[in-house]
């Protein structure tokens, strides 16, 4: 029986450091050039350091700040429009029956199925029609093809283990429609809400594509620039930008970590008495 | 002190047929406990929804001191529901959420908290109100969820099954205080309920609903000895059912002629007993020569299954009354008059 948990104890070891392994290493030479004045091949470190790349980076003429600025922007607001329309669609989802539900369903997880490629190009010329091509707000509006998904199936997920008589209770007890929203339903599927929007959050600050064709390239954000950077050859440049890049999803993770790994037990909701 | 008044009211589900509550109308006297009995899915938690304004009526009119109420949003109505499972809001402190109508009337801090101090003396918890709901027991979450109702002084108070989840030490304690405070500040109250014991026990009045239609409303004894019809006293434990004709005076059967209580309807019908009413031994009058078919234990009391020909009686006798009594007797027993009845055919 020690044997027994040695061995699992040694397995969930080696998976630990594998997984480490396998999402730090890469990310290792992109640390190494960003610090780095010329690293030719057979050379195991660069022969000389320098704060150059990161000093570029954070300079006006390179556009990073700005583009960081946009990314953040963009993907803010693609969140908040996710959480206003994501909450009551996952509580219809999660709550109610209703005919044809199979079918939501699938439709909402369409965007997560098909590849954004595929449908951007339609998506393109509607967007064409309606002015919404090179702006801002098109590119937001777009992100929320691959964003509303993650919240509507947390929000469903959620409300699947919420009870809706405790909004009947405080409605009773005299509270009025809003204040039982904020006093009641809120507690109850707050929690589900972050993890929903760190999601959005996060899946709109990796779009690519939708941003490349709805912003027309007039919409630069930091992903974009950081494959113009890798393209032009400028590994330094580009291991600083990637940096910056990342930054966003390793907090978010070590935010979430206790939540997703199921320590803190429920995500949210009430349960049924 | 509120009068509620329930007329015709109907209420039909979207995509359903059959009405979930057809034209019920109820006179509910103010500050009286009066208990909405039925099986489950016979519309009387629809009835108290409706009553609370969380749910809206397909037709008919529900006034309070005569003044209507349908267009009233449920916060405005005066009416708080105390639902079977408590709901207390899990987030709050018990305080909190005994405090929590009187933050919504907007009442200043010192007064909430001086009224929720109060209220919890009045419910026996006084030590609780730091607690969350969650550190309680079933029976104080009740009592809790009581309180919060309370507090508000609301003109009725609506209570969802409000027995129905305690053991049953904890049943009779919980009725009693109910009674008390409900007595004490003389709100009008309707309680639902599937049980008929805890419908009797606990209230002045009863209305038995089944399939959505009134079958009768009265004093919760009357259930036992004036039934309104076969349903009503299948509904309330009755098993004997015996078919013939009644001339107002007396029943005509295959058990022969027995005399009736003063104010028995006449004509075809169905003489009932009930079980706990017959007696054993010849009296002066209704005695009937029967054989015993079994004998069945049920703990303080003995069930004897009696036959006459075709006819079977349940009676239910206290254990030293059958001493010696087994299957196969023939004994005599009387049936007084004053417990039989005589219920008219359902038309």
């Amino acid at each position: 029986m020690d044997r027994d948990t040695a061995t699992i104890r040694s397995i969930r070891f080696l998976s630990g450091a594998l997984l480490i392994f396998w999402l730090v290493v890469p990310l290792v030479p992109l640390g190494i050039w960003s610090f780095a004045r010329g690293w030719r091949f057979p050379d195991l470190l660069p022969q000389e350091w320098t704060l150059q790349a990161w000093a570029y980076a954070f300079s006006d003429v390179s556009g990073v700040l700005q583009s960081l600025w946009l990314t953040i922007w963009v993907a803010l607001a693609a969140t908040a429009l996710s959480i206003l329309v994501g909450v009551p669609a996952g509580r219809a989802l999660g709550l109610y029956k209703f005919r044809g539900k199979e079918i939501v369903e699938l439709l909402i997880l369409a965007p997560v199925i098909v590849p954004g490629i595929a449908v951007v190009l339609g998506i393109h010329t509607i967007f064409i029609t309606l002015g919404l091509t090179n702006s801002v707000w098109g590119v937001i509006l777009v992100h929320l093809i691959p964003t509303l998904p993650y919240m509507t199936l947390v929000m469903a997920g959620i409300f699947a283990n919420y009870d809706p008589a405790y909004e009947l209770q405080a409605r009773s007890l005299g509270a009025s429609p809003l204040k039982t929203f904020w006093l009641v339903t809120l507690p109850a599927i707050l929690p589900g809400v972050i993890v929903g929007a760190l999601f959005a959050f996060l899946v709109s600050w990796s779009q690519y594509i939708l941003t490349l064709i709805i912003g027309g390239g007039r919409v630069v954000t930091l992903p974009l620039l950081l494959f113009n950077f890798a393209t032009s050859g400028r590994n330094d440049i580009t291991g600083a930008i990637a940096m910056i890049y990342i930054l966003p999803g390793i907090v978010i993770l070590i935010l979430t970590a206790r939540q997703l790994s199921g320590q803190s037990g429920a995500v949210g909701g009430f349960g049924r008495v | 002190m509120t009068h509620v008044s329930i007329r015709n009211l109907t209420k039909i589900y979207p995509g359903t047929a059959e009405p979930a509550l057809d034209h019920l109308s109820l006179e509910i006297p103010s500050g009286e406990l009066t208990a909405l009995l039925g099986p489950s899915g016979c519309g009387k938690t629809t009835t108290m929804k409706m009553i609370a304004g969380l749910l809206e009526p397909t037709g008919g009119e529900i006034t309070f001191d005569g003044r209507s109420i349908l267009r009233d949003k449920p916060e405005n109505r005066g009416v708080v529901m105390v639902f079977q499972n408590y709901l207390l809001f899990p987030y709050m402190s018990v305080a909190d959420n005994v405090g929590f109508g009187l933050r919504m009337r907007k009442r200043p801090k010192d007064e909430i908290a001086r009224r929720v101090r109060d209220m919890l003396d009045l419910v026996k918890l006084p030590d609780l109100g730091a607690r969350k709901p969650s550190e309680l027991s079933g029976g104080q979450q009740q009592r809790i969820a009581l309180a919060r109702a309370l507090i508000v002084q609301p003109n009725v108070l609506l209570l969802d099954e409000p027995l129905s989840n305690l053991d049953a030490h904890l049943r009779f304690e919980m009725r009693d205080l109910i009674r008390s405070l409900q007595q004490e500040m003389g709100i009008t109250t309707i309680f639902v309920t599937h049980d008929q014991e805890e419908a009797v026990v606990l209230a002045d009045r009863v209305a038995l609903i089944l399939d959505g239609k009134l079958r009768q409303y009265d004093a919760a004894q009357k259930f036992y000895q004036r039934p309104a019809s076969e349903a009503v006293a299948r509904f309330f434990g009755g098993h004997n059912f015996v078919p013939g004709s009644s001339t107002g005076a007396t029943f005509e059967s295959p058990l022969g002629s027995l005399l009736l209580p003063e104010g028995a309807p006449s004509g075809p019908g169905t003489l009932t007993v009930r079980p706990e009413s017959i007696r054993i031994g010849p009296a002066p009058e209704n005695t009937l020569r029967v054989r015993v078919s079994d004998r069945i234990f049920l703990g303080t009391q003995t069930r004897l299954k009696l036959s006459q020909g075709d006819v079977t009686l349940d009676a239910v006798l206290s254990p030293d009354m059958v001493e010696g009594i087994g299957p196969g007797d023939e004994i005599d027993i009387n049936l007084p008059r004053q417990s039989l009845w005589v219920l008219e055919p359902t038309t």
